[in-house]
């Protein structure tokens, strides 16, 4: 049977790794590799690494960190910020990453998801979804695009369960579900949110934004038909262990690989 | 015996991490696409990320179709390398290398495609030297939307909808459908025992 996912994000920024709350505010948390490395000791199931500069400032990833990540880790691992052509995610895919995942270049090219699946494959294409709602705004969410930089981001004019639907139907392998407003808040995942997007899709769905405590993790699974949960500061600071949470995950009844 | 591994690239794709994951296990693996290296390696992998029409199509632009159907040592396709070895895949409906009898399929749609994440195998053939202290509570990564049926030359299964072939053998031809190089400890076990054919 299919485990439940659970993947740390490393935010990179300049090489290392870096974290802030809603987006803002960063700071360094680590060397990319050595977290890796732990990260994969400790039972993560895999990595998103999401460079968090080369979107917004129009940049390439850099790959070296890409192919020095391969090197170090068993487990697989996924590229976000910064592909904007098939070239970008081929080069990425090269370095030694398994999945890529787009944002807003797809909301600004949305042929983009078609053409990586066409070259790559849908499993190697991941498409992130970063969305600012209140709790309240049934009906009315919003895709937001450049979320990276606070400055830069502004609503797409997409409803999110239409681009679901849509990305979905142009060959996406596999959507993360971002709630900007939960993010770094550690108040829980947005589980309307996701629930709304389980129903329009029945591409693999990654949770994000808003883990806090081991409590959070077994009520999205519980709650939410998601095939994973993201999260990026509790495991930073070490406040969650993986280990144990999958320990606490299975003694509910949580499918996990142990 | 000493190993001379080698692995089949053609197509750009993530080599790097199979090279790794052999040098983990003490095998040093050199990557080609010339037919000639093929023919003298004593152990073959066969990768492939990407589609499976586009990598069919680089294999035969370097005449590596048929220095992998000339091949006799052991051969081990991993993940669309696997579906590879097959007459025929549905994704971009083309033909393969036809060394594994059987098609390759797309996987229900439900519960979930494609199949993303560990899963565990059902042994059908547990005694065969490539399942070699591997058995029901391991796991491997697996991230695919096709697959072959599960037949006679299935040795373990997986299920995601419906039972597919997760690691094949027939011969020196072998597969997995999972990748070994992401697999953790379970993956290193497999990698060491196909070295060790």
């Amino acid at each position: 049977m299919l485990a439940r996912r659970l993947i740390p994000c490393l935010d990179v920024a300049d090489g290392v790794v870096v974290k802030g709350v809603r987006f803002r505010d960063h700071r360094v948390v680590g060397d990319i590799v050595e977290l890796a490395r732990r990260y994969a000791a400790d039972g993560a199931d895999e990595l998103v690494f999401y460079d968090i500069t080369a979107s917004p400032e129009r940049r390439r990833v850099d790959v070296a960190w890409v192919e020095r990540v391969a090197r170090e880790l068993d487990i697989p691992f996924c590229v976000a910020g910064g592909i904007r052509s098939v070239a970008d995610a081929e080069a990425v895919l090269a370095a030694g990453a398994d999945k890529v995942s787009v944002n807003s270049p797809a909301l600004a090219r949305p042929a983009l998801v078609d053409d990586l699946a066409a070259r790559f494959g849908s499993q190697c294409v991941v498409v992130g979804i970063d969305v600012d709602a209140q709790a309240d705004d049934h009906g009315a969410w919003r895709v937001v695009a450049d979320s990276g930089k606070p400055e830069q981001a502004s609503d797409s004019g997409r409803d999110l369960l239409a681009w679901v639907r849509e990305v979905d139907h142009r060959g996406a392998g596999e959507i993360v579900l971002n709630a900007i407003r939960n993010d770094g808040v550690r108040a829980g995942y947005a589980h309307a949110l996701l629930d709304a997007t389980r129903a329009a899709t029945d591409l693999p769905l990654v949770a994000s934004g808003g883990a806090g405590a081991v409590e959070h993790f077994a009520n999205v699974f519980e709650h939410c038909a998601v095939d994973a949960a993201l999260a990026a500061s509790v495991f930073h600071a070490g406040e969650i262990r993986i280990g144990e949470l999958k320990r606490y995950l299975a003694a509910r009844g949580i499918v996990v690989r142990p | 015996m000493n190993v001379r591994a080698l692995i089949v690239a053609a197509g750009g794709a993530n080599y790097g991490s199979l090279c790794e994951a052999c040098r983990r296990i003490g095998v040093d693996a050199h990557l080609s696409d010339d037919p000639a290296r093929i023919a003298d390696a004593t152990h073959v992998i066969l990768p492939g990320v990407g589609a499976a029409a586009q990598a069919m199509g680089a294999l035969r632009a370097r005449g590596l179709d048929r220095a992998l159907r000339e091949l006799r040592r052991p051969l081990l396709g991993v993940c669309l390398g696997m579906q590879l070895l097959y007459e025929h895949s549905a994704e971009g409906d083309v033909d393969g290398l036809g060394l594994l009898r059987g098609r390759v399929r797309r996987l229900p749609a439900a519960p979930r495609w494609p199949h993303m994440g560990w899963n565990t195998l059902a042994p059908r053939m547990a005694d065969h030297p490539l399942l070699r202290d591997i058995g029901r509570d391991d796991w491997f990564y697996f991230v695919h939307g096709y697959a072959a049926d599960d037949d006679g030359a299935t040795l373990a299964a997986a299920e995601h909808g419906a039972p597919f072939a997760a690691v094949v053998a027939r011969g020196h031809v072998h597969g997995t459908q999972f990748h070994p190089e992401k697999s953790a400890a379970a993956g290193r076990r497999l990698l060491a025992n196909f070295f060790a054919l």
